[in-house]
């Protein structure tokens, strides 16, 4: 059984930021049958780790594992087009 | 923002840009740095921060969108800027923000760039830099899709960096050098102060030039100064406007290196004056060149160098020993410098900037350059005129005695293009000229303008032989000398020749102008 490695960069708690969470959580439960390994960071509190992965904008959500490595960009709202990339195997 | 008090300047340290920036980049302001590809923005945008830590020791935050970091540090090496060692000290900081093959986000949902923002600002805290530098902006526009976005985030990016105190230069690509000024048309609304790099193709020769198109609330020099990248330096500008309006005049004089021509310029050429000598090949150019150079010998102290860009040491060295003049032992004693290049291997730009260096360096009291002509082969009409212009300003301010040969295209009479280009310039004229009489070739040597100092206003004959340039007599009698054409002057005219100086005035006044002298002579046939 494969989890789902997923990290989510968001800035601050801005309405942007909760709503990205919001999405992603609701993704896990309802989509993924809450099979994932989230974890959530502060690009304002942890800029080195923004700097390491080279993020550009928030939210960014990157998801390592299973592979490919896929990044989205933005508060995930377009759900179909969030659930395609996750779920493409090549 | 409204501020009541006056902006003040950071200096940049790029060698000529304070200059014409008129103190540096508005202090903790955002600069837009707008160019063509290939016309050194990187470098700016790399040197503004080099600049900073060499001179100033203080620290720079770079943020590179295009290339990657590792580029970066091997590409500026050859500037010798040493990033990794400055990155070692804490002096220097990348966010690296190019793009990676693997990483290819899909756009799902409202963003903004926060993380760009934090990773800036969190480097520029942590190494406490002032200067900022963001190459290119451009790619980042290339990158997302909804320009809106984009234009909103790089204003908040803007925004950020001045209120981190940091003066910055972003770099934006232009589609054409006379365009709009960045692609995407949005960069225009970060930044109140655009300086636009430019490499246009001019005669077919590229020069590099740099304006200063704003500066919200702080003044600078208007329109476009030549600019030059050299190895080891950067980007080198060349502030000409500026400097010319500076004329510095000395009453001391020095010996032009031959006793007549003294005589002839009423006692010498004044140690910080430009003089031009004009004559057809072969007429003495390199002959009085090399008695100038010879002249730094009588005074005390005396520094010659010679910019040779017609003939090679060895052969300028061995016809100033056929004329007599020992050179050599100038040389040995480590008074005299000769240079000498093809005025092809470089750009007039970069020969203007190598020959200030060795005149930095070399601190010479008088300074040659045989021949301007051949430089002017090399460049634009513009091009040849700042850098003359450019070059006898930075002569002057030295209080360097400069002198310039010029090559007239005809072997008898005429102007060349030279002359009508910088005689402006100059505070001495001396035209040297062959002259046909009776099927012999004479030549003539004559003080045309002597600034702020009586001379000698006729025209003698000169000859030349292993003891250098002998002045001789003046051409009694004849007009026309210049021109070529003489006319010898019937008795009519000359008024008895028992009166010596009477007559010499007259063919004075006629070979000065030996138009007027042959129309009277039609209408008298008539």
């Amino acid at each position: 059984m494969k989890r789902y490695q997923l990290r989510l960069f968001v800035a601050g708690r801005s309405a942007r930021s909760e709503r990205a969470i919001a999405n992603l959580r609701r993704i896990c439960q309802e989509d993924l049958g809450g099979d994932c390994d989230l974890s959530i960071i502060d690009v304002l509190e942890h800029p080195q780790e923004a700097e390491n992965e080279k993020i550009l904008a928030t939210p960014t959500l990157i998801k390592s594992g299973p592979l490919p490595i896929r990044r989205f960009i933005g508060d995930l709202s377009v759900r179909e087009r969030v659930l395609a990339g996750l779920e493409q195997q090549t | 923002m409204n501020t009541a008090a006056p902006v003040d300047k950071l200096e940049t340290g790029i060698p000529g840009f304070d200059f014409i920036a008129e103190g540096g980049l508005p202090e903790g302001r955002t600069c837009l740095v707008a160019g063509t590809s290939g016309s050194a923005k990187t470098v700016f945008a790399v040197q503004f921060l080099a600049e900073g830590i060499e001179r100033f020791e203080t620290p720079g935050v770079f943020v590179t969108f295009e290339e990657t970091p590792d580029d970066i540090r091997r590409n500026m090496i050859g500037f010798g800027w040493d990033i990794p060692a400055w990155e070692a000290e804490g002096l220097w900081r990348f966010v690296d923000v190019s793009p990676t093959l693997t990483d290819d986000p899909t756009v799902v949902g409202d963003y903004d760039l926060d993380a760009l923002i934090s990773r800036v600002t969190h480097a520029i805290k942590d190494i406490g830099a002032t200067r900022v530098s963001l190459d290119s902006i451009g790619a980042i526009c290339g990158q997302f899709e909804d320009s809106a976005i984009v234009r909103r985030e790089l204003f908040r990016v803007a925004a950020a960096l001045r209120q981190a105190n940091s003066t910055a230069v972003i770099t934006a690509e232009r589609s054409d050098e006379y365009g709009s000024i960045a692609r995407y048309g949005i960069e225009e609304f970060v930044a109140d102060n655009v300086v636009v790099l430019r490499n246009a193709l001019e005669e077919t020769r590229r020069r590099r030039t740099m304006e200063i198109l704003k500066f919200r609330g702080a003044t600078h020099s208007k329109g476009e100064f030549p600019f030059s990248v050299l190895p080891d330096q950067g980007i080198v500008a060349i502030p000409l406007s500026a400097m010319e309006l500076q004329q510095t005049s000395s009453i001391e004089r020095s010996t032009s290196g031959n006793e007549m021509l003294d005589e002839m310029t009423g006692g010498g050429f004044y140690n910080d004056s430009i003089i031009l000598v004009s004559g057809a090949t072969g007429t003495g150019k390199t002959l009085l060149t090399s008695e100038f150079l010879a002249g730094a010998t009588e005074e005390d102290g005396g520094r010659a160098l010679l910019f040779a860009f017609e003939e090679g040491y060895s052969q300028f060295m061995r016809n100033a020993a056929g004329w007599g003049i020992d050179l050599q032992r100038l040389e040995d004693e480590g008074r005299l410098k000769v240079v000498c290049k093809y005025p092809e291997v470089a750009g007039l730009e970069d020969h203007l900037i190598r020959m200030k260096g060795v005149i930095k360096e070399f601190k010479p009291t008088r300074v040659a350059v045989d021949s301007l002509s051949a430089l002017e082969r090399v460049s634009s009409m513009k091009g040849f005129r700042e850098f003359v212009v450019s070059l006898t300003s930075n002569i002057k301010d030295d209080g360097i005695m400069g002198l310039f040969t010029a090559t007239t295209p005809t072997l008898v009479g005429g102007t060349s293009a030279t002359e009508a280009h910088i005689s402006t310039i100059t505070d001495a004229i001396i035209l040297l000229r062959y002259a046909e009489l009776h099927g012999e070739m004479l030549r003539g040597i004559t003080v045309l303008k002597m600034r702020g100092s009586n001379h000698d206003k006729r025209i003698r004959r000169f000859t030349v032989n292993d003891q250098g340039l002998h002045i001789g007599k003046p051409f009694d009698q004849l007009a026309g000398v210049l021109s070529g054409n003489i006319h010898i002057l019937g008795p009519g005219l000359q008024g008895g020749s028992t009166n010596q100086h009477h007559s010499e005035e007259n063919a004075e006044s006629d070979a000065l102008s030996p138009g007027t002298l042959s129309q009277s002579t039609g209408r008298d046939g008539r």
